[in-house]
């Protein structure tokens, strides 16, 4: 351990976890690295692609801009942290639109159009797709993302 | 769930995974020990190496040992797919901003990338080849050392690789009433795949594994073993399924310098690449198209006459197939009596161009269908008028004595336009452009499986596909279920291990369907043929008397499930059925291109657009691809493919392009200067059409597909922007500030 890192305590998908970090980790470094939980993806690592979206203390973020110390005493939720034992009908919705193809880009996706419902319970098309303009899909997925989205929007989850 | 039947839209096989965070991609799975790999690069295209300072960086905590050219063994080794050009590491010079001329290996990620900033290089910066007329040029520097070339290459003292003449006919004496005489440029993009290169490896058992996020394991696999002098046995390659490819991750970039480290400090390392590094690692290869193109006063193509020159980087790579194979048909889908094609493949101190979605035939596309819209406006013929007059029909020759129209491509055309609702009138500032796009596929390569039905009726299906996004396992999985007539759920497939898996040759060319999924038909008939013989020796009865069919196997009325019928064969000790299936294409080596296309990808594209006439920003309110696929296994899967390559062809047609300063440095590195389309940039409306009539190799008549969408995006949006406002643009991307400047008589000139 480096003398200059430091314990920080904080809520992880619901368990209480204390890491010791350096004052440069990113959140996404430690969830990936220290907590082994490596469906956060990192791609641009500069905010700019949402591919490690996490939600923080409520709002959806770019992991890999925050810094891990930052988080002391937060709550965070990472695409292991949706769903708990099954799927939430937006991820069923994601498999039905046939809205992945290679799935890097999904788990920060389906992140952020998590916290984009609990924020806009009953968005409209171009809300979906204004609040998810920073998560981006190269394999072009976009129409079926947004309409697995709004399949699910304000219950509208088939059941 | 059961029935998986060809032309079911099943669940994406591995969507689950996927949707929890569940799948482990290359930088995802853990490997005990590892050390962390930075590269050192610098900040420009072409330099001289003079010194190279690492102990600032060794003294860094944490640092193992920094590698440079002096590290491996000299002259340093050289790879490549079509010749071996490319050292394992900068020798001498950098040719390309970004060619990595030392590795730092590190304990942790963080003292890496800090070290790799310490090592300090004395350089002299050098004159750089950077565009197509540099590279013309007989006064610029030559980027390739002729000593690399073989034999008496007349070329050697040029930055032309490689020169084809392609054509038929007599072009001088063919007559045309109307000559369209222009220059059209494609620039240099980028894959962009959400999921940055990374390589790992680790000495084992006398050799070595590879953990890549690499499309062709096995010729990775070859590569590896030809470097280092290994059995092919003793080379290991795990390629988990790649988070997007699209051609960049096709063939070997830095795994063989990070293999050789591995192998030298006797422990694993990985490099992961920054989504910087791969701007500078992959890209699509820049064109310029000049077209003479004849036609008739009824609009029939006559002659193409074409100077074609394509700017392939600083090693070869891939891109002398690109341009070989997309050039060779000249006149695209159409009929034409003569066609002459000077076509030059040109090294330039740019990053090497590879393999990217439609293999040279965007490009291509761009300029042949432009020229149609140009004919179509000067001759006043309708431009579907002008494509349906021109298009081969089925069995009609494109390329004299090669492989004819595969597909009704009219019948494709038709659907667009339909669809487009064109000929319907238009509102004001709007405008409707139609083209059409083709590719050819595969010419040779082989693909093995090997099939297993377990004791309790099962499969395993060991098959090397890379499922990158296109869904090669629900695909294959679809076919052991709807020929065995075993539950999609209870096939598993196993993919991604060298060391387990057969040869495939490649996830390229749109080959897997047809390639491994004939293969996997193979393996079931074989699998059947066992079935049905062993249990004739069971029951006592002749072969004939053993039906099959999916799912069960019946004797004179008697009817047995295939479990019952594992049990009934192997008795109390069980066993398994175990076959192999292949599909092999040996090609044609007195065929220009190594033999025919195994199937054409034909596709086309309808879109409308509105432009602001203020600013020169346009919108896309209607976009329509139609992909001739002659049979959809699962639809909604190809109706991905196509959508996504329809939204990847947006973006180089409406925005990326990489941008290189006097310095050869690519100014635009990073996501937000770059830009590729986002849910914002998407179409009012966009559709995915098939055609489907049964006409192609593959299992039930599929041909491949997946690629299609993208390769006619470009002109029918540029041929929509020309309707609405009436100029004619032939640079791309069709950016907004380029348009602006068109419609108020500005000189759009032709970038490079």
């Amino acid at each position: 351990m480096s003398p200059t890192e430091s314990a920080i305590t904080l809520t992880v998908n619901g368990s209480r976890r204390t890491v010791r970090v350096s004052p440069s980790t990113t959140l996404l470094e430690m969830v990936r690295t220290r907590l082994e939980l490596t469906g956060s993806k990192e791609c641009c690592a500069e905010g700019e692609c949402g591919a490690c979206t996490m939600i923080l203390d409520g709002e959806p973020v770019n992991s890999c801009l925050v810094l891990a110390v930052e988080t002391d005493g937060s709550e965070v939720t990472t695409i292991e942290g949706i769903g708990g034992a099954g799927m939430t009908p937006l991820q069923e919705s994601f498999l039905t639109a046939g809205a992945i193809q290679c799935g890097f880009c999904i788990p920060g996706m389906v992140v952020a159009a998590t916290a984009l419902l609990e924020r806009i319970p009953r968005p409209t098309e171009s809300e979906v797709r204004e609040g998810l303009s920073g998560n981006l899909c190269r394999c072009g997925g976009y129409s079926r993302i947004s309409a697995a989205v709004m399949a699910v929007a304000g219950g509208n989850a088939a059941t | 769930m059961t029935g998986a039947g060809l032309g079911l839209s099943t669940p994406r096989v591995g969507g689950t995974d996927r949707v929890t965070g569940a799948q482990r991609f290359a930088a995802d799975i853990a490997i005990e020990d590892v050390l962390h790999i930075a590269l050192v690069h610098l900040d420009c295209g072409h330099a001289a190496i003079e010194e190279i300072h690492t102990s600032a960086a060794t003294g860094i905590e944490g640092v193992v040992r920094v590698f440079t050219a002096e590290d491996f063994p000299n002259p340093v080794p050289r790879f490549g797919p079509r010749f071996a050009d490319r050292p394992v590491i900068a020798t001498g010079e950098t040719k390309y901003h970004g060619e990595p001329l030392a590795a730092v290996v590190a304990v942790s990620k963080e003292a890496a990338a800090d070290a790799a900033a310490a090592v300090r290089v004395e350089y002299k910066e050098l004159p750089g080849v950077y565009s197509i007329d540099d590279a013309l040029d007989p006064d610029s520097p030559l980027v390739m050392d002729p000593g690399l070339r073989t034999g008496d290459d007349p070329l050697a003292d040029s930055n032309v690789r490689q020169r084809w003449d392609w054509g038929w006919g007599d072009v001088d004496s063919t007559e045309a009433e109307l000559v369209i005489d222009e220059i059209y440029t494609f620039p240099m993009v980028t894959h962009f795949s959400i999921e940055p290169h990374t390589f790992a490896a680790a000495p084992e058992g006398g050799g070595v594994t590879v953990w890549s996020s690499i499309q062709h394991p096995y010729f990775l696999q070859g590569t590896l073993a030809s470097l280092l002098d290994l059995p092919i046995s003793k080379v290991r390659v795990h390629a988990p399924d790649p988070g997007g490819g699209f051609g960049g991750k096709g063939f070997p970039k830095y795994e063989p310098l990070v293999a050789m480290i591995a192998l030298e400090l006797g422990r694993p390392v990985r490099l992961v690449l920054t989504l910087e590094e791969t701007f500078q690692a992959v890209r699509r290869t820049n064109a310029r198209l000049q077209l003479r193109t004849g036609f008739a006063r009824d609009g029939r193509l006559v002659f193409i006459d074409a100077i074609e020159d394509f700017m392939m980087g600083a090693y070869a790579d891939i891109a002398p197939r690109v341009i070989s194979k997309s050039s060779y048909f000249a006149a695209g889908p159409y009929k034409v009596e003569s066609v002459r094609a000077v076509v030059r493949g040109l090294m330039s101190h740019t990053t090497p161009s590879t393999a990217f979605r439609g293999f040279g035939a965007p490009q291509m596309t761009w300029a042949i269908e432009s020229q149609m819209d140009a004919a179509a406006r000067a001759l006043t013929i309708d431009p579907v008028e002008i494509r349906l007059l021109n298009l081969a029909g089925p069995g009609e020759e494109i390329v004299p004595g090669d492989r004819p129209a595969d597909g009704d491509w009219r019948q494709a055309l038709n659907i667009a336009a339909e669809r487009v609702g064109w000929g319907e009138p238009l509102l004001p500032g709007h405008g409707r452009g139609i083209s059409v796009g083709l590719k050819a596929s595969a010419t040779a390569g082989a693909s093995y499986c090997i099939l297993r039905i377990l004791h309790d009726g099962s499969v395993s299906l060991i098959a090397g596909t890379s499922d990158m996004g296109q869904g090669a396992r629900t695909i294959l999985s679809q076919l052991v279920s709807e020929n065995l007539g075993v539950p999609m759920e209870r096939v598993t497939l196993v993919m991604g291990d060298t060391a387990v898996v057969p040869f495939d040759y490649s996830t390229s060319a749109s080959r897997s369907t047809v390639f491994m999924g004939s293969a996997v038909v193979d393996a079931c008939q074989k699998a059947i043929a066992e079935l049905r013989g062993k249990t004739a020796v069971q029951h006592k009865v002749s072969v004939e008397d053993v039906v099959f069919t999916p799912g069960q196997i019946s004797i004179d009325g008697a009817v047995y499930t295939l479990p019952e019928v594992l049990n009934d064969v192997f008795g109390a000790v069980p066993g398994e059925i175990i076959v192999t299936g292949s599909q092999r294409g040996e090609g044609d080596a007195n065929h220009p291109l190594g033999g025919p296309a195994s199937f054409y990808e034909v596709s086309c594209t309808a879109s409308e657009v509105w432009v602001d006439f203020e600013t020169g920003d346009f919108e896309l309110v209607k976009h329509i691809t139609v992909a001739d696929v002659g049979k959809a296994i699962n639809p909604q899967h190809v109706e991905m493919q196509d959508e996504g390559a329809a939204v990847m062809g947006l973006g180089h047609t409406l925005m990326e392009h990489l941008i290189l300063d006097e310095h050869g440095r690519i100014v635009n590195l990073g996501a937000l200067d770059y830009r590729i389309p986002t849910f914002k940039d998407m179409p009012a409306t966009m559709e995915s059409v098939l055609v489907e009539n049964g006409d192609g190799p593959g299992p039930g008549g599929a041909k491949g597909s997946g690629e299609g969408g993208l390769l006619a995006t470009s002109p029918a949006i540029a041929a929509a922007l020309s309707q609405a406002t009436g100029v004619v643009i032939k640079d791309l991307p069709l950016t907004p500030e380029r348009v602006w400047e068109a419609m108020h008589g500005g000189d759009e000139g032709h970038e490079q």
